[in-house]
């Protein structure tokens, strides 16, 4: 399948000589939601921003539906929406206003429908006359997103959409992620919140000191990295593991009822098997089984230290 | 292939935000003609004789208007282009499929209108103070519509490379408004002495003012040719130099 967004050896060192991208490769295909995982100061922004046109990558490339983002801007740009990390937005304009501009500059003729469905969508027609000022900080991110919308992208960039945002909001952001994506827009967002990622990506892509260190789906990326633990429920505590256990490494709990084993997925054997027969023989009855996989949070720190 | 569209809404909104503040747009200029005409016209100018065949009260009106034309379209350009850049919301304009040329016509024309309805009041309120006939309508109006462009062009320039207010302001302030005061805007080159007479032809000002005073009173200090001449150039560089500004990301993609 043909990538709808293809950087190639993406670099930017920024006037001030800082190297904020170091030859990023990256696909990103049509109808998926990817996450960009990465620490404050990752390259995150800059990344986005050239994609979008606010910033000039130094060298590379980056192609949007096979056209390239310097020559054919009017293209590229045209299919791309971008919802910024801080709420700019100006004072005086009033809501319906502003994202009547938005869609203006993207050059598509007004279209009162649709943009009354889009303010209905977020919540926001009945501020429709209100002065942007007048709004507070979760509704300017409404408005963020209903200009992004105006001019009906193919492509969403959300970069880090739910910095200060209350629980409700989140959640409609969710849903309506989810309701773009099911309609075919594909959907970039950033964040630093693993939980995050997790949650709502289809693949995940970690990047620190612009570097992208990884691009996995989000199933693979577990299952390649993540450890996985099982918990065993023993019948009766026990106060000390059987020396004859000791090649498992195994950890207990505090009230020795219960054991940990660590193994690794990837691994030819798991040994599962051979641990419930050694422990069958030392004489230890189980009550039950759990196994539990390693979060992102864990496989990203351990991915940043190896670096 | 021209994103209409685009070059629509900037035009649209600029001016709609004129607008909102449409009590200070009219009011300033028009109080602060007023002012000129009674500290200039009336006390001062009782007692400076005709020049060149003109009442001073007449005379300074072309001088008066370009004071103004010059200032606001500096400073509307200026102000419309640096304001989105100081607050971020220029990301936008950024990201959309828009070249510099429709930015440009799109802020830069609005703030050329602005300034030209501006000069259209202050020359009706000094019609309320004095008689004036204009010899060649269409050549006043030709220099009116240059200069707001060509100088929303250069305060546009300003916008784009000013990093913070005092830059914005300081241009304006250090080079414009002197250069406006000494080209001729309250008094006739000839009425200085032989030396700064050629002092003054250096200021480019100069030629602008005497040649929309010509179109007036058919009184130049230079021809009328050479001022269309220098202000078409001027128009030129101005468009050069924001053509190369944007080519080059200059101070908003680096
Ligand atoms: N205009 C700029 N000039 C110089 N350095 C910049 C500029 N913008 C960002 N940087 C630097 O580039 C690095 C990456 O920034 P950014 O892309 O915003 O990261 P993220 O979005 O992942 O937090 C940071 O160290 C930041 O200080
Ligand atoms: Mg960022």
């Amino acid at each position: 399948m043909q990538p709808i967004v293809s950087i190639q050896s993406l670099s930017k060192v920024y006037d001030s000589g800082y190297q904020a991208l170091c030859a990023v490769d990256l696909d990103i295909f049509e109808g998926e939601i990817l996450a960009l995982l990465g620490p404050n100061g990752a390259g995150k922004t800059t990344l986005i921003s050239i994609i979008c046109g606010i910033v000039s990558g130094s060298t590379g490339s980056v192609r949007v539906a096979g056209h390239d983002i310097v020559s054919e801007y009017r293209i590229t740009r045209d299919l791309i929406g971008l919802v910024p990390q801080e709420l700019t937005l100006g004072a005086f304009d009033t809501v319906w206003n502003t994202v009547n501009f938005s869609r203006g500059l993207f050059g598509k003729k007004p279209d009162v429908a649709y943009l009354e469905q889009l303010l209905k969508d977020l919540s926001l027609w009945d501020k429709r006359d209100s002065e942007l000022r007048e709004l507070s900080g979760g509704m300017k991110r409404r408005v963020l997103i209903a200009k992004a919308l105006s001019h009906e992208p193919r492509i969403l960039f959300l970069d880090e959409p739910t910095a200060g945002v209350d629980v409700e909001l989140r959640q409609d952001m969710w849903k309506m992620v989810h309701r773009l994506n099911d309609s075919g827009v594909t959907i970039i967002l950033t964040t630093h919140y693993i939980e995050e990622a997790e949650e709502i990506a289809d693949r995940v892509g970690i990047i620190n000191q612009g570097q992208l260190l990884l691009v996995d789906d989000k199933k693979n990326l577990m299952q390649k990295l993540g450890k996985k633990q099982l918990l065993i429920e023993l019948r009766h505590s026990i106060g000390q593991i059987p020396p004859e256990l000791a090649q498992y490494e195994l950890e207990t709990s505090a009230d020795g009822a219960h054991l940990i084993y660590t193994y690794d997925t990837q691994g030819e054997r798991t040994g599962i098997t051979a641990l419930l027969q050694d422990l069958h023989n030392a004489g230890l009855a189980m009550k039950d089984l759990k196994s539990s996989q390693t979060s992102l949070e864990e496989i990203f720190v351990s991915l940043v230290r190896a670096q | 292939m021209i994103n209409y569209q685009a070059i629509r809404v900037i035009y649209k909104y600029e001016m709609l935000r004129a607008w909102k503040t449409l009590l200070q747009t009219i009011a300033s200029p028009v109080i602060s003609t007023s002012l000129y005409f009674v500290v200039f016209g009336a006390a001062i100018g009782s007692r400076i004789e005709q020049i060149e065949g003109v009442s001073y009260g007449v005379f300074i009106v072309p001088g008066l208007v370009m004071l103004s034309l010059l200032t606001q379209s500096i400073a509307n350009a200026s102000f419309a282009i640096f304001f989105p850049k100081f607050t971020g919301t220029i990301y936008e304009v950024m990201s959309a499929p828009i070249s510099f040329f429709e930015i440009v016509v799109g802020y830069v024309g609005a703030a050329a209108s602005k300034s030209l309805i501006l000069g259209i009041i202050i020359l009706l309120t000094a019609n309320l103070f004095v008689d004036l006939n204009i010899a060649h309508p269409f050549i006043m109006t030709l220099f009116l519509v240059l200069t707001c462009i060509s100088f929303a062009l250069f305060g546009f320039i300003i916008g784009l490379w000013a990093t913070n207010f005092e830059k914005l302001q300081l241009i304006p302030l250090l080079v414009i408004t002197p250069l406006v005061f000494l080209g001729g805007s309250f008094y006739s080159v000839s009425m200085l002495p032989p030396v700064w007479q050629t002092v003054t032809l250096f200021n480019p000002v100069l030629y602008l003012i005497s040649g929309f005073r010509w179109s007036f009173f058919e009184v130049a200090d230079v021809s009328v040719g050479i001022s269309l001449a220098i202000i078409g150039l001027f128009l030129l560089a101005c468009l050069a130099l924001v053509w190369w500004m944007f080519k080059t990301g200059y101070r908003l993609r680096n």
